[in-house]
């Protein structure tokens, strides 16, 4: 594995690793991770550092919905003009361009289920290019950016072993 | 009537690890690098096969030697892994993992009053076998100078010469250490020299960090004269499943099929649907478990490094066998298990030429490892 590479997957794992853990994990000194970080952000690899929340534990717990959209093209208008409109409301967390009955699956939060109702008839069916919306609330979530929600592995091994 | 001890249980003491487990059990918030088992469980595949099996109801005996899909994909995967060609009708037999292995070539193999070569430190299992199947042993110690490599010198120095049978295990528990085809050449003279049969504990095989994994028995004139003997504990996290195999001419495996045959049966069958599993669709998942305990063995060395603690570059399995900081390696880990809640295990428990050394497990997540080393260095200081 290249050294970015390396680079990349500890921080995929924990974007919270300092740079001298990496260091000693990847082997490489503390200025290369430095800069294998920096060429990253800079070319666009690393977009952002999140934290991965489980959003039932937070008081008031915002509302959460996975919408379907459909759309038709015209000659002016594409996916990506679409897509450039939606992406811009904070309310939508994610956007993706999908195979499949529908054409994008978009995250969209907000502090109420009325408020997320409300943004997908007034901001996001008017959309001239969009045909149909499909709302799914979220109920409950299980895994959320590769981190599972459950108790974990319990870690039952015997304290000292041979 | 009493439960009096044969002679030859009474040749075995109590194993030496047990009393630092008693140690830390008695505290609830130790951080153990103590442990000779994965941290992780067996990939999902592995364990959605085992409860397919078991829903379908999958659980009678299998052959005496394993179910025959496994033993094809054992042969197969040793074949790509160190061109070496076994039968899996005559060459391969399943057991209840290596441990049951080994048992069973001491057991065919020895008769009382022959020695075995045992090179250490070692596995705890080892000299105890050898004692219950009545057999000497020949402690062959490795030294930290040769990266506790086993070398010619040591094994003459030893009189390992003496013995019908040489035992070796790498990569190794406890130290980490790995052997490659060029460094086993030696050794292999050296049993080909004195007619020594060698069983060959690879366990930890796919846990090789540093260069690829070689097998003795594939060097030339090896094969005929070892037992290699290989599980899905350690690469596959199946520990609890008990499940290895050993690899051997037909008259050896035939010849410990008779004893296993006879006080096992067949190995677990819900565990041999889950190899089959494992060896079908796991490996992306041992790579990335691979890849994991290689990131650790890295920060641990580096950590060793800034404390100026000695510790050879171990290479393989997930221990570090650093030098212990005072003379006495006992003392040493029950004062960090008191006054630091961490857990290591003094090297004199795993034989000869272990005293001196800890054994630092690395089979314990980042977080943890960095917290445990963070509070072995406020101990030292």
């Amino acid at each position: 594995m290249s050294s970015r590479d390396a680079v990349l997957e500890a921080l995929r794992e924990n974007a919270r690793y300092s740079t001298e853990d990496i260091a000693r994990m990847t082997d490489l000194d503390a200025e290369a991770v430095e800069a294998a970080i920096a060429d990253l952000e800079e070319e666009g690899v690393i977009r952002g550092y999140r934290a991965v929340v489980d959003y039932s534990k937070v008081d008031p717990e915002p509302v959460r919905a996975s919408v379907e959209l459909n759309v038709t093209l015209d000659r002016e208008t594409g996916y990506d003009d679409i897509a450039d409109r939606l992406a811009r409301f904070p309310e939508v967390q994610g956007l993706r361009l999908v195979s499949g009955d529908f054409d994008f699956a978009m995250e969209v939060r907000g502090d109420s289920m009325s408020e997320v109702s409300r943004f997908i008839s007034e901001k996001v069916a008017p959309v001239p290019e969009i045909t149909q919306t499909v709302t799914h609330y979220i109920m409950e979530s299980y895994k959320e950016s590769g981190v599972e929600f459950g108790d974990g592995h319990d870690d039952d091994r015997l304290s000292i072993s041979p | 009537m009493t439960f009096e001890e044969s002679t030859r249980l009474e040749s075995v003491p109590p194993s030496g690890i047990r009393k630092f487990f008693e140690l830390a059990e008695e505290y609830d918030d130790i951080i153990s690098l103590g442990v000779g088992e994965p941290d992780f469980a067996p990939p999902w595949s592995a364990r959605d096969a085992a409860i397919t099996s078991l829903e379908r109801g999958r659980t009678s005996y299998t052959a005496n030697r394993g179910m025959r899909e496994l033993r094809e994909r054992i042969a197969a995967r040793t074949a790509g892994r160190c061109d070496l060609f076994y039968d899996p009708d005559s060459e391969v037999l399943v057991t209840t993992g290596v441990s049951e292995a080994v048992d069973l070539a001491y057991r065919a193999f020895l008769d009382p009053g022959d020695a075995v070569a045992i090179a250490q430190p070692c596995y705890v299992s080892y000299v105890p076998g050898a004692r219950l199947a009545g057999a000497g042993v020949i402690d062959v110690p490795t030294r930290e100078a040769d990266d506790f490599k086993l070398t010619r010198e040591v094994l003459e120095a030893s009189g390992a010469a003496e013995a019908e049978l040489l035992v070796i295990c790498y990569p190794n528990n406890p130290t980490g250490a790995t052997m490659t085809r060029a460094e086993l050449e030696p050794v292999a003279e050296f049993a080909r020299e004195h007619d020594l049969l060698v069983l060959s504990d690879e366990v930890y095989a796919d846990l090789t960090y540093e260069g690829e994994h070689a097998s003795i028995a594939a060097l030339p004139g090896m094969r005929e004269r070892t037992v290699v003997c290989n599980g899905f504990s350690k690469a596959y996290a199946m520990t609890g499943l008990r499940l290895g195999y050993a690899m051997a001419p037909p008259e050896a495996i035939e010849a410990m099929n008779r004893i296993h045959q006879y006080t096992m049966l067949s190995a677990p069958t819900t565990a041999q649907h889950a190899a089959v599993d494992a060896l079908d669709n796991c490996d992306p998942d041992v790579a990335e478990m691979r890849e994991e305990y290689d990131r650790r063995r890295k920060f641990l060395l580096s950590r060793f490094g800034d404390m100026g603690i000695e510790c050879f570059r171990a290479a393989g399995a997930f221990y570090a066998f650093p030098e212990c900081p005072w003379d006495d390696g006992e003392a040493f880990a029950e004062a960090l298990l008191e006054a630091e809640r961490v857990a290591v295990v003094p090297g004199n428990v795993f034989g000869a030429g272990g005293d001196g050394h800890l054994r630092v497990s690395y089979a314990t997540s980042l977080p943890q490892l960095k917290r445990a080393m963070n509070r072995l260095e406020s101990f030292l200081e």
